[in-house]
């Protein structure tokens, strides 16, 4: 099927209208009859043990209908079953400026809000650890310590091949370090939730969430309820970028005091409490070393990471474990070490942005290879062509590589933009830089171990013909609405415009994971194609007995379904849909995915793998002024390989919105803190690009038709991130000698690079030293050498 | 989301009626003209009043009279865009519009007033911020605390002046008209201004800055150039504004100030005696350069590293002096980021 009708066009988007004009219903949005408002007291300290709270005060406040604190809700939950760390409320400690310690639901905002300054709260202040160094060699009260000693949340050790004689075949070694500041995302919309107790002793949860269902889950673990009596529902979710992806304490909160005071409740973070909520870029303190062979053959890598995690766990353990898992998915690396510790620090939690744990080695890695290539007396691109990884093939780690358009991506980048011409050649301050990556498709493995299929959809037609399709996926801005209409249209031969999406409701739509890990188009959009095709089939067996032709020869097109051979005749689809309920009952139908077993033969060996990889190349040139320290980025080139580009309209939009994510941490974004807490939690002040800083972008799709995705399609919404930053730090070396092994790059650092110049030292920035942590234990695992790329296609007609 | 506290609002329909209720409530009363600066400090209670006086109802407030020959008179009203499209303005009064029309971004410049942005309350990271923030690090002498958190040890409040327009009036001596219980006065713009984060201005409370009086145009070269990291929405962390009266070549007058680097603009009197009454050379434009360097003292409560603030008061002086005295190919000035 090749000869498509709506996949690989440009159009506009089934939920666009709604959202352009206003109509559609934001969390936030929602206000019912008798709705109560809610506020939290949040910590005013970094780490602190509660001492005395004493609500009585906020409780006689007129107006004030009911006060929480940790008592009422104690059961800790996480995202991770390995991370039950968070509570909804603080029970004996805080652990950053901002953790809630206690909440009031009142008839109104303001009052809701004088309530909780009069709570009485007493803190004794402990220690508080603000950076990696500090979590890890500052002495006092630790924020936790698990098994991996103080202050350490996860610790990683992991070995493939016998790295350290493939160093010893090495003609040449490098080592960098390197530091990622990190980031927040900045939504446009706020988090926000709504509850309310239904009167069949249920309670219901909307809110802004990138992940339904496993809120629903943590709803059910804190408030002690089972699933059947709580219903999530999604509302539309006006950027989520990975900080909408974790059970959140305020929708534990409203849900709480639903229940409690039997009215609905609302409650909608302040910007402010959305840099606290967090769960934005780990800060992240790097080590690479890598061995080559004289004509540029890589022999081994070692990376180390050092990830600053915050106050709580989230999905961290995952993170950790990213900063080291994909670095074989765009190189070949035939003996790979990785060690990976996170730790804990007082600040708000760290956990998934866009690239979730890979930008920061991407970066790294990128710049190292420039440097290391140069040593080598290689052309950087050349060392690059030389070493990318073929599709098909095993990684060192176990990860299964399928289609592959890497190579593509840089051959067409490089062309587009001119590179060869330009690096080296531009006059003073100005350069392109390079860099490459590859993204997940979707983790291969949910959050918590089961064996069901991570997408579902069901289909059901009405008289009128419409077909309503029940999906879990949340649309967070990124198309899934789009895409499980289009795909489920293609294949019935209808517009996107005719069906209608009933998502991301627990109680009526089958399970979705969630929006996150880029997951959604791969595996929902499968799941949907399925379900479409079996109803396809349903009516086609029908029309076939109607129109005396065999089933195969059944064509759903326009709207209309036919003899293949007789296309001028046939039926209309809401009649054909009639013939085929009048033979079989009701027309429905289900489809469902679930990835293929992927995962390696060793602990740990469940992130990484993935149904497919998207890969991607980036060219990026600069203007750096020397004098000013200013680098403006006067173009981005970018090529995706995509799979299948199911919508080219929003392909380029989610390619164009990584690229404005990179820009923003490569040269603005600054998540700094001061005394303790965040230094600029305000719109305003942290600056991310406006659409003025924006350069031309120019997006190259490249299209390999993987074969398991859904007609051939692969994720688009992070893996273009990753090469941006890398490109940019490496424009700015051609542009003027500064070498950055630490991102942001602002003016100050761009003068102090240039000051070191002229002092005749080397224009570097960047970490000068990794602290003395090891993990004793190192596991080793013998790569899959030799081992088969085995496949399995959900559809023939890919 | 923050919450707006609960005000009373009064609309006068005229200048004396505003004095009037200014006088009544007291300390109590602020005025709103656009509310882009007051309502967001309001819900960050940095400003606490009980009652606004609106005015939008005056609209003599927003006219703009006169004729370049004999100087220009722009109301206080006068929203941000009004003025940056104005277009004697804009032929006239350069750096009058090319401010104005810098300021945050395009709905906010519909809304906020020429008036407004010459009184915006200095800034300062540690107090632009909500109150429970503002409660974790500890309350500042600018609102409910009694020390200076930039300089712990100063007695003095050091937030930063943070208009477009400010410094644009400094440099081309603008007059300002207040109305109040005592009548009219009018005072230089460079007077207007006080050296402190909380008291910055001279005004009275139950005063009402109604006018501002642009020069007469003859012969005047103006501009201003402003530092922020974003293309919109940012104050200026660095401003400079320039005006030099010519007569052929030669400078006849020449005003220069700054702005955001200090509690208020700050004039660089060193420029008159660098460039009057010559053909500046690239030297002086140097010299000027130098001296404005030395005056700028910025400190850490604003966007960028204030060291590299500092560091762009060379380039910026002798951008905007370069501008006006066409001294050379523009691609050969210093780079404006704004």
């Amino acid at each position: 099927m090749t000869d498509f009708s709506v996949i690989g066009k440009p159009r506009g988007r089934v939920d666009g209208p709604a959202k352009v004009t206003g109509q559609a219903q934001f969390a936030d949005d929602l206000h019912l009859p008798g709705m109560l408002f809610a506020k939290l007291l949040r910590s005013p300290v970094p780490h602190g043990r509660i001492k005395a709270l004493d609500t009585s005060r906020a409780e006689a406040l007129s107006g004030v209908v009911a006060v929480l604190t940790g008592k009422d809700l104690p059961e800790k939950y996480g995202i991770l079953p390995v991370s039950q760390d968070e509570e909804a409320l603080c029970t004996e400690k805080v652990r950053y400026v901002g953790d809630p310690i206690a909440a009031v639901a009142a008839v109104d905002e303001d009052t809701a809000e004088r309530a909780t300054e009069l709570i009485a709260l007493e803190l004794e202040e402990l220690p508080s650890y603000m950076t990696i160094e500090e979590a890890l060699e500052k002495e006092g009260e630790p924020i936790e310590t698990l098994r991996f000693g103080p202050n350490v949340h996860k610790a990683v050790s992991l070995e493939f091949g016998d790295v350290e004689s493939a160093f010893a075949k090495a003609d040449h070694t490098r080592e960098d370090l390197f530091f990622y500041e990190g980031s927040t995302h900045l939504p446009m919309e706020q988090h926000a939730a709504v509850a309310r107790w239904e009167p069949e002793g249920k309670v219901t949860l909307w809110s802004s969430t990138q992940t339904p269902h496993y809120v629903h889950r943590a709803l059910a673990k804190v408030l002690g309820l089972p699933m059947n009596r709580i219903r999530v529902i999604a509302t539309p979710v006006g950027g989520g970028f990975g900080g909408k992806s974790d059970p959140f304490n305020h929708e534990i909160v409203v849900a709480k005091l639903a229940i409690v005071t039997g009215k609905p409740v609302k409650l909608t973070l302040t910007r402010e409490e959305v840099f606290y909520a967090h769960r934005g870029r780990h800060p992240t303190l790097m080590w690479v070393k890598t061995g080559v062979r004289k004509d540029g053959a890589i022999t081994a890598m070692h990376f180390r990471s050092f990830l600053d995690g915050g106050a709580y766990g989230s999905y961290g353990v995952v993170s950790t474990y990213y900063t080291g898992a994909l670095q074989t998915t765009t190189y070949k690396i035939p003996a790979y070490k990785f060690e990976g510790t996170r730790v804990y620090t007082n600040k708000p939690p760290c956990g998934p942005k866009r690239g979730h744990g890979t930008p920061q080695p991407r970066f790294a890695i990128e710049v190292h290879f420039e440097h290391l290539a140069r040593e080598l007396g290689m052309d950087p691109i050349d060392f690059r062509l030389k070493n990318l990884v073929e599709p098909f093939t095993y990684t060192a780690n176990w990860l299964r590589i399928t289609s592959c358009g890497l190579r593509e991506c840089v051959e067409k980048v490089l062309e587009a933009s001119g590179f060869r011409d330009k690096r080296g050649k531009l006059p003073e301050g100005r350069g392109v830089g390079f860099g490459l990556s590859a993204y997940m498709s979707g983790a291969s493995l949910p959050v918590y171990w089961n064996d069901m299929p991570h997408s579902e959809v069901q289909l059901k037609v009405d008289r009128s013909g419409t077909v309503a399709l029940f999906s879990g996926a949340i649309d967070i801005g990124q198309g899934s609405d789009q895409v499980l209409a289009a795909t489920t249209a293609e294949v019935l031969g209808l517009e996107p415009e005719d069906i209608h999406l009933i998502t991301a409701d627990t109680d009526l739509t089958p399970i979705d994971l969630g929006s996150y890990s880029s997951r959604v188009t791969f595996m929902a959009g499968n799941a949907a194609i399925q379900a479409a095709e079996r109803l396809r089939d349903q009516i086609a067996e029908a029309m076939a007995a109607k129109l005396d032709v065999p089933t195969d020869r059944v064509a759903f097109r326009n709207g209309r379904v036919m003899d293949a051979q007789r296309p001028e005749g046939g039926v209309s689809w809401e009649e054909a849909c009639a013939v085929a309920e009048a033979a079989q009952g009701n027309l429905m139908s289900r489809g469902a995915y679930k990835p293929p077993e992927l995962s390696g033969p060793y602990k740990g060996s469940g992130v990484g793998p993935s149904p497919a990889y998207s890969y991607s190349a980036c060219v990026a040139e600069v203007t750096a002024d020397p004098e000013s320290g200013v680098v403006e980025v006067d173009k981005v080139w970018i090529a995706h390989d995509v799979g299948r580009s199911l919508n080219p309209t929003l392909v380029h939009g989610q390619v164009e919105g990584s690229v404005y994510m990179g820009l923003g941490e490569v040269l603005l974004e600054e998540q700094v803190f001061r005394h303790g807490l965040h230094k600029i939690p305000s719109m305003l002040e942290y600056k991310s690009p406006t659409t003025k800083d924006m350069p031309p972008i120019e997006t190259i799709l490249v299209e390999t038709v993987d074969p398991e995705g859904p007609f051939g399609a692969k994720e688009c919404g992070q893996g273009p991130l990753l090469p941006v930053i890398p490109a940019v730090a490496n424009a700015v070396e051609d542009a003027i000698g500064a070498r950055f092994h630490e991102i942001p790059i602002t003016p100050e650092k761009v003068l102090s690079a240039m000051d070191k110049a002229a002092r005749g030292e080397e224009p570097l920035i960047g970490p000068t030293s990794l602290p003395d942590y090891h993990l004793g234990e190192v596991l080793r695992v013998d790569p899959p050498d030799g081992k088969k790329v085995e496949l399995f296609p959900m559809h023939e007609e890919t | 989301m923050l919450r707006l506290p609960p005000f009373a609002y009064v609309a006068p329909s005229s200048v004396e009626e505003v004095v009037e209720a200014l006088h009544t409530h007291g300390p109590d009363a602020m005025i709103v003209a656009g509310g882009t600066d007051l309502y967001p400090n309001m819900k960050r209670r940095q400003f606490e009043p009980k009652v606004l006086v609106g005015l939008a109802n005056v609209p003599e407030l927003r006219a703009i009279r006169g004729t370049p020959e004999a100087g220009l008179t722009v109301g206080a009203g006068a929203t941000l865009r009004e003025v940056s499209a104005h277009p004697v303005i804009q032929e006239h009064y350069y750096a009058v519009a090319k401010a104005a029309g810098l300021v945050s971004t395009t709905p906010l410049r519909n809304m906020g007033t020429i008036g407004g942005n010459l009184c915006v309350d200095p800034r300062c990271n540690y107090y632009d911020m909500p109150f429970p923030w503002r409660k974790a690090v500890g309350f500042c002498m600018k609102k409910d605390g009694d020390i200076c958190l930039v300089a712990p040890g100063s007695p003095r409040c050091w937030a930063l002046s943070s208009s477009d327009i400010a410094p644009v009036s400094l440099a081309l001596e603008a007059k300002l008209r207040l109305i109040g219980p005592q009548g009219t006065r009018a005072l230089e713009a460079n007077d207007f201004y006080r050296d402190d984060g909380i008291e910055y201005l001279t005004k009275e409370r139950d005063e009402i800055l109604t006018e501002i009086q642009l020069p007469p145009a003859k012969g005047l070269r103006t501009t201003y150039w402003k530092l922020r990291r974003r293309g919109s929405f940012d104050f200026p962390i660095l401003g400079v504004a320039a005006a030099l009266t010519m007569d052929d070549g030669t400078v006849t007058r020449a005003r220069l100030a700054l702005g955001a680097v200090a509690s208020r603009p700050e004039e660089v009197v060193e420029a008159r005696e660098f460039l009057e009454g010559k053909e500046p050379t690239e030297a002086d434009v140097h010299a000027v350069a130098e001296a404005a360097f030395e005056l700028a003292k910025p400190l850490d409560n604003a966007d960028g590293h204030f060291y590299w603030r500092k560091r762009m008061v060379r380039p910026y002086v002798q951008g905007a002096l370069k501008e006006l005295l066409r001294m050379g190919p523009p691609e050969s000035w210093p780079r404006e980021y704004n």
